[in-house]
């Protein structure tokens, strides 16, 4: 237990991290710039985890081990996503999401 | 001595085949040869049908004084339910035996004289083709053993006569022709069927025997049911009777048939004068029985009908200047002639004298008129014109053709001894004995018969030689053997006892032969030929003297009392302006309109809802999390 700091609080940062990654993903038109806002979505799911099971069960590991999970899969869709944003840019010269709308047709 | 008649059947069976043979592989087979089996083939019909006539009315057909029906064959054709099924049989009594003899008579004759006149024509096989399936349909109907067998060959016939007139299919007046007479007998058809539902419905019958049994209740009921002043059964059977006008060229549907001489002669003479053009009077003869036991209305507008018809036909043939209009409008005034006989007949002994004239008559006029129409032919053959103005003389030429009309010119203008003088004098004296009226006009008829008939005769083959630019030639072998043919028939026909065969109870009876009636006749007949002779004999200008002394009525005649005309106005004026036009504008705006609102609203709609289709990554999400944001907040706030 950290003294003086109690899970509301992580649960606050958590949301606010959450929310500006939301904010982000929706309003931002460079790809890299929602790559980055997604990390933060999942990285405050993380905080999450990691909070209620200190705070609710000291004894257990699985809150750990998921977001252990989260990261490593979070590391490996930036790999895939940036690969893919690659290829955008070198088909469309461009990364600006609004443009990139061929599958529509 | 029962004998079985079974093999009537063969003679429409062969038909067929020789159509389908003749209609699918005649482009490969020599045109000879295709010609070759359907004239075989339809005198093999002839054969049997002489067979079947000489063993009916000579042998088994009479039995206890009364002439048998009998039906060799009949199965089941379509079966629809148990109380609606429709029958295909071949039925043999006196009218359908003398009509096997008649179409197979005449047909074999057609077939004969086309191969001199068609020879060399486009078309030579196709058109022995078109001939079978006409005989095939004509026999069919004819041996009909019911109503539906018989309306269904009734529209096979009409088809048939559609593909001859419209032989001659690259020229256009052919083509329209043509299409005037399937629509306007199609039109008359509809009335046909409309009758036939109306009888069936009452009857639940489609049989000739069950309908004509006396002791059918049905019958008393539809007499008794009463519709706009009528019994239902009169309704019904003048319904029929439109469709027997139709055929047969009854005023006012009518108009169909001079145009219908567009076809080639043989087509003419065997469709449009002897065999096809007298189902009308055929169809009324077959539902005789019902016509003048339970609605002697219906039969009053039948004799009335075929009164008038025959007498304006007569005025239109005195002007006419074609040779085969003339023909035709002579042939409509003799169907008016037995359409008149089986009005004013009545049912048993000598009171069916109408009816055995009507189809004495028309077995005689079959005879004459087939001649008639293949001896203008020959003289169109011999100087390439329809039209009298271009012929002159001719009897040097065609010494053949010229005895053989003049044959049938006296047999249809009354003179003794040839045959339209017998049937015509029962005729008259059936006419006489029921309606003054009726007896003078028809008499006044025969005497514009006359007339002219001897009119088309004296201008063709006497008068003045015309230069003609190659020298006119006796038809070819086949085509005066017909001609003789049917000139000895004509000869020879009268003679023959026809109320000892026909009568409307099948009950054989002797007619007398009846002076005061014959004398008249014959009287009015030679007065006839003779002002035609003055007129037409030498060339002299009385005759356009008479016709310019009269100009209206001259016009009247010559533009065939402006029929056509009538037609064409009520059809484009009437018809295309007060009910096409506004039938075409409902279906535009409104069905079509109904159809083009609703793929416009879709249209619209599409429009306004595409653009939530932007494939804007994040307007989906935002779409997205608004919504689980609102599901959020409705769960938490709304379901507590």
């Amino acid at each position: 237990m950290i003294e003086g700091i109690g899970v509301t609080d992580f649960l606050v940062v958590s949301t606010i991290m959450f929310f500006v990654g939301m904010y982000g993903f929706i309003v931002r038109k460079n790809l890299i710039t929602i790559l980055m806002s997604v990390e933060l979505v999942l990285n405050s799911v993380n905080i999450n985890f990691v909070a209620f099971n200190k705070y609710l069960y000291p004894d257990l590991l699985q809150g750990y081990m998921i977001s252990l999970f989260v990261i490593g899969i979070a590391a490996a869709e930036a790999a895939v996503a940036i690969a893919i944003i690659l290829n955008v840019y070198r088909k469309l010269q461009g990364i600006d999401v609004e443009h990139i709308n061929t599958m529509k047709h | 001595m029962q004998v079985d008649f079974s093999y009537t059947l063969w003679i429409p069976l062969t038909l067929f085949a020789s159509f389908l043979v003749v209609g699918l592989f005649g482009k490969q087979l020599k045109p000879m040869l295709s010609g070759a089996i359907a004239t075989l083939t339809i005198l093999l019909g002839m054969v049997l049908s002489y067979t079947a006539a000489y063993q009916y009315f000579l042998g088994s057909g009479l039995v206890d004084g009364k002439y048998q029906t009998y039906i060799p064959y009949d199965m089941e054709w379509l079966q629809f339910f148990d109380t609606l099924v429709i029958k295909m049989g071949v039925l043999i009594d006196p009218i359908s035996i003398m009509m096997l003899v008649v179409v197979t008579t005449v047909s074999a004759m057609v077939h004969i004289y086309s191969f001199g006149y068609m020879k060399g024509e486009d078309g030579f096989e196709r058109f022995f083709a078109f001939l079978s399936l006409f005989s095939f349909s004509m026999i069919g109907l004819v041996i009909a053993t019911n109503i539906f067998q018989m309306y269904i060959f009734w529209e096979l016939v009409g088809v048939s006569s559609f593909l001859l007139i419209g032989f001659y299919y690259k020229k256009p007046s052919a083509v329209s022709a043509s299409k005037k007479a399937f629509i306007v007998t199609r039109f008359a058809d509809f009335g046909f069927l409309v009758g036939i539902l109306v009888l069936s419905y009452y009857t639940k019958t489609f049989d000739f025997q069950e309908l004509m049994n006396p002791e059918n209740a049905a019958i008393g009921n539809m007499v008794g049911i009463s519709f706009m002043g009528m019994s239902v059964l009169s309704w019904a059977l003048l319904l029929i009777f439109m469709g027997g006008a139709g055929k047969s060229a009854m005023f006012p549907l009518h108009i169909w048939l001079p145009d219908a001489m567009e076809g080639p002669t043989p087509v003419s003479a065997l469709i449009h004068a002897a065999t096809m053009v007298v189902a009308g009077v055929y169809l009324v003869a077959r539902l005789f029985g019902l016509y003048v036991l339970h609605a002697p209305d219906a039969l009053a507008i039948v004799a009335g009908v075929g009164a008038f018809t025959s007498l304006f036909a007569a005025l239109i043939a005195v002007t006419q200047t074609d040779i085969k209009r003339v023909l035709a409008f002579s042939t409509m005034s003799q169907i008016g002639y037995m359409m008149l006989a089986l009005g004013v007949s009545g049912y048993g002994g000598e009171e069916g004298l109408g009816f055995t004239a009507s189809m004495f008559h028309l077995f005689t006029h079959a005879m004459f008129k087939a001649l008639l129409f293949l001896g203008a032919g020959a003289v169109i053959h011999a100087v390439h014109s329809n039209d009298m103005g271009d012929m002159g003389g001719l009897r040097k030429y065609l010494p053949i053709t010229h005895i053989t009309f003049l044959i049938a010119a006296l047999a249809i203008s009354g003179i003794p001894p040839f045959a339209g003088f017998f049937s015509k004098d029962e005729i008259l004296a059936a006419a006489f004995a029921s309606n003054q009226l009726y007896f003078w006009t028809e008499w006044a008829v025969a005497g514009l018969t006359a007339f002219y008939m001897f009119r088309l005769y004296f201008n063709i083959f006497w008068g003045n030689d015309r230069d003609y630019e190659h020298k006119p030639h006796e038809a070819p072998f086949s085509m005066s053997f017909a001609l003789i043919f049917l000139a000895i028939m004509t000869s020879i026909v009268g003679f023959i006892p026809f109320s000892n065969y026909v009568s409307p109870d099948l009950i054989p009876y002797m007619a007398h032969f009846h002076w005061n009636i014959a004398i008249p006749s014959v009287a009015i007949g030679i007065v006839g030929i003779v002002i035609a002779a003055i007129l037409y004999l030498k060339p002299k200008s009385t005759a356009d003297k008479i016709a310019n002394a009269m100009p209206s009525l001259y016009k009247l005649s010559l533009r065939k009392f402006y029929i056509d005309e009538i037609y064409f106005w009520v059809t484009h004026t009437i018809i295309f302006n007060a009910i096409s036009q506004p039938i075409a504008w409902f279906d535009k705006k409104v069905v079509d309109g109904s159809m083009d609102g609703m793929a416009w609203v879709t249209n619209k709609v599409s429009d306004k809802t595409k653009n939530l289709q932007s494939g804007q990554l994040q307007q989906y999400a935002f779409v997205m999390i608004a919504g689980v944001v609102g599901l959020a907040l409705f769960v938490l706030y709304y379901l507590k």
